[in-house]
């Protein structure tokens, strides 16, 4: 149930369910798997299989306010993640987003500090955090990309870096509480039962108005249009998402509602999709990872994109750093260690963001992002500890790139 | 072949890099409608002089000639502005992208928020490859990947003739391609020429360019031995220029053809 509810949302519409509509979609889809377009089939399967296991094995997983938890959980690392994304399309990597991510955090953190002498209104305080950050992505992307540094040395250094103001300037407090209610609303504020169905009835209104204006423009083109059988599946499945994600959460008795932070989680999917799929700069992006020598050739001004690209990601990283600031309501010497990097890069890969540049889907970030976080959250739930937790995320982690390379050399094969 | 003014001459053109002289006063031509194949051995200068035309190399000395009027090429923007377009040999598709996307690469049609314009771009990119009868690619929205050399090759043409260029430059079109798939280019830049293109192909195959070429110029060691009309030349005499040729010509193309006549 969780799942189908979270993966519909995406407007991947899984090809097995489309498939049992219509005998030419069937077919498709066979040809897809066939010829490696796996799509997030895998990832379905794998996420019903990891609800399922953890349905019978946690007595409290499968409770709707083990939902909404999952979703609060997931925040954090998701817009790390969306970041990564970008940065993965490019062929380049982000090793510094997680500290990036810390020093957003402890911007926030400092600047809605009471009786400190510099304490802005919550909301200033986290736009200055990510421009704070985005300089920093504009620091390390243009040493990337105008010096010709590799992006994984000039982000290990940041790694270090960032790293080393976070302990040098809370050395003395040792962790910094965080009171501002804006701020800690990203991860704590639950919309109310109305707000909720109106946010639900807002998603699935807009998506149907994109989908018929991107119809009409097709139209008026005379260019193909997609097969209604899909139109009305896809449709069909964000309104399926947007109101069962809601049900679940006004089901919960606390925390009662659905969380701010899913619907950041969606806002700034879909907003970075639109990026990425619909815009020059997104093409751009594209182009560059998949041949820059090309696009350079193509008049694609190779060294901004890098450089933008870097600032994404940093300014993601600081949005991420945020949420997971708010969540805990404070910042202190260990945050944006332990897992969070890999956790971030590890949750683009899962959903399929090749690393060499060029393929994948921002929506692959979050599908990824959700099954980290479901998995970590079952193992809890079920009494496990982290050491389990890592040796599962890793497994998963294998098996998902695994399953990517196979696929990839099915494309070539079919392709030739 | 009406004689017509070319579309494109170049005059006495001088290239060196440092002490290596790949350029000497070459002049070379083409008119629109027109395939002129450019020959010669590994190193005769057919890459400098391509270059020069297409802005990656300005010539030392000599002129350029576009539609009768003087032009200074300093950069690829310039040749593409005039209506130039070169496909290289490695073709600069971008795998991951689609046709489309790839006949659009660098100059997508957006609108004023940067916003793509898929239809517009989707439905040109029909057009062409109808006007170019490329039926060969199943759908214009399967990534470049998953193409053939053939129509790769095909898609790499399209995306040069697609911007009302006047002048396409193709580098070894041919190259790695099997019988089936060379045939499909062939008759492809056939095709451009009858469209009123001025074509040039650089080729190693002489077979192709006797199928393919109205006249052919032959370069050898950065000078133009001679310009040959195809139907009045054999394949011995062009080989014959391009591994011993004499440079003939100080005063112009019309002698250098005379005299290979």
């Amino acid at each position: 149930m969780t799942t189908d509810v979270e993966i519909v949302g995406q407007d991947a519409a899984p090809p097995a369910e489309d498939a049992a509509e219509d005998s030419g979609l069937l077919r498709r889809a066979i040809e897809n798997v066939k010829t490696g377009n796996l799509g997030v089939l895998p990832i379905v399967i794998g996420m019903v299989f990891i609800v399922v296991f953890f349905g019978f094995k946690a007595t409290n997983f499968f409770t709707a306010a083990n939902f909404s938890n999952i979703i609060v959980q997931m925040a954090g690392t998701a817009m790390l993640a969306y970041g990564v994304v970008f940065v993965l399309l490019l062929g380049e990597i982000d090793l510094s987003i997680s500290y990036v991510g810390g020093i957003g955090a402890l911007t926030v953190a400092e600047l809605q500090l009471p009786g400190s002498g510099h304490q802005i209104n919550g909301l200033l305080a986290m736009l200055a955090a990510v421009a704070v950050c985005a300089v920093i992505g504009l620091a390390q992307g243009s040493i990337v990309a105008f010096v010709g540094v590799p992006s994984f040395v000039v982000t290990l250094a940041g790694f270090l870096i960032w790293q080393g103001v976070i302990l040098q300037v809370l050395e003395q407090p040792g962790s910094i509480i965080i009171q501002d209610r804006w701020i800690n609303y990203t991860a704590s504020y639950y919309f109310s039962t109305a707000a909720g169905w109106l946010i639900a009835a807002l998603v699935t209104g807009l998506y149907a108005l994109t989908v018929l204006a991107g119809l009409f423009g097709k139209r008026r083109a005379g260019v193909a249009v997609a097969s209604p059988g899909i139109i009305v599946a896809k449709l069909v499945g964000v309104a399926v998402a947007a109101f069962g994600t809601v049900a679940i959460c006004n089901h919960a008795q606390i925390p009662h509602g659905l969380p701010l932070a899913g619907v950041l989680i969606v806002i700034f999917l879909v907003a970075l999709t639109f990026l990425a799929k619909r815009t020059t700069f997104g093409r751009h992006v594209y182009a560059v990872g998949g041949n820059a020598e090309a696009a350079r050739r193509a008049g694609i001004n190779v060294p901004r994109i890098r450089v933008i690209v870097f600032i994404i990601s940093s300014s993601m990283a600081a949005v991420g750093g945020i949420i997971l600031a708010a969540n805990v309501n404070s910042v202190d010497l260990n945050f944006g260690g332990g897992t969070l990097l890999l956790n971030a890069i590890a949750a683009a890969v899962i959903g399929g963001v090749s690393l060499f540049g060029g393929r994948g889907e921002v929506r692959a970030a979050f599908l990824g992002a959700l099954v980290i976080a479901t998995v970590s959250n079952g193992l809890n739930t079920a009494g496990y500890q982290s050491g389990v937790i890592y040796i599962v995320t890793g497994i998963i982690l294998l098996l998902a790139v695994t399953l990517d390379t196979i696929a990839r050399r099915l494309q070539v094969r079919s392709g030739r | 072949m009406t004689e017509t003014a070319p579309l494109l001459q170049l005059r006495n053109i001088t290239k060196s890099f440092g002490s290596v002289q790949a350029l000497t006063d070459v002049d070379f031509e083409v008119r629109s409608g027109e395939v002129m194949a450019l020959v010669g051995d590994n190193g005769a200068g057919k890459s400098t002089l391509i270059k020069c035309i297409a802005g990656t190399h300005s010539a030392d000395s000599g002129e350029i000639l576009f539609d009768g009027k003087e032009v200074h090429i300093h950069g690829p923007r310039d040749a593409a502005r005039l209506g130039i377009e070169v496909v290289y040999q490695d073709l600069a598709l971008c795998d991951n992208l689609d046709v489309v996307q790839n006949m659009y690469l660098g100059r997508e049609a957006h609108d004023a928020f940067q916003r793509l314009k898929e239809p517009v771009m989707e439905q040109k990119t029909t057009e062409t490859m109808k006007s170019l009868a490329v039926t060969t690619i199943r759908s214009i929205r399967q990534p470049v990947a998953t193409l053939s050399g053939g129509q790769r090759q095909s898609v790499a043409v399209a995306r040069a003739v697609m911007w009302n260029s006047k002048l396409v430059i193709l580098d070894e079109p041919t190259a790695a391609l099997g019988v089936a798939q060379t045939e499909q280019v062939l008759a492809l830049v056939r095709r451009l020429g009858e469209q009123g293109l001025a074509v040039v192909v650089i080729s190693h195959n002489l077979h192709d360019i006797f199928e393919t070429a109205h006249r052919i110029t032959v370069l050898r060691l950065g000078r133009n031995v001679g310009v040959y009309e195809r139907d009045k030349t054999t394949q011995q005499e062009v080989v014959a220029a391009i591994t011993a040729g004499v440079p003939t010509k100080v005063s112009g193309i019309a002698t250098a053809a005379g005299a290979a006549e």
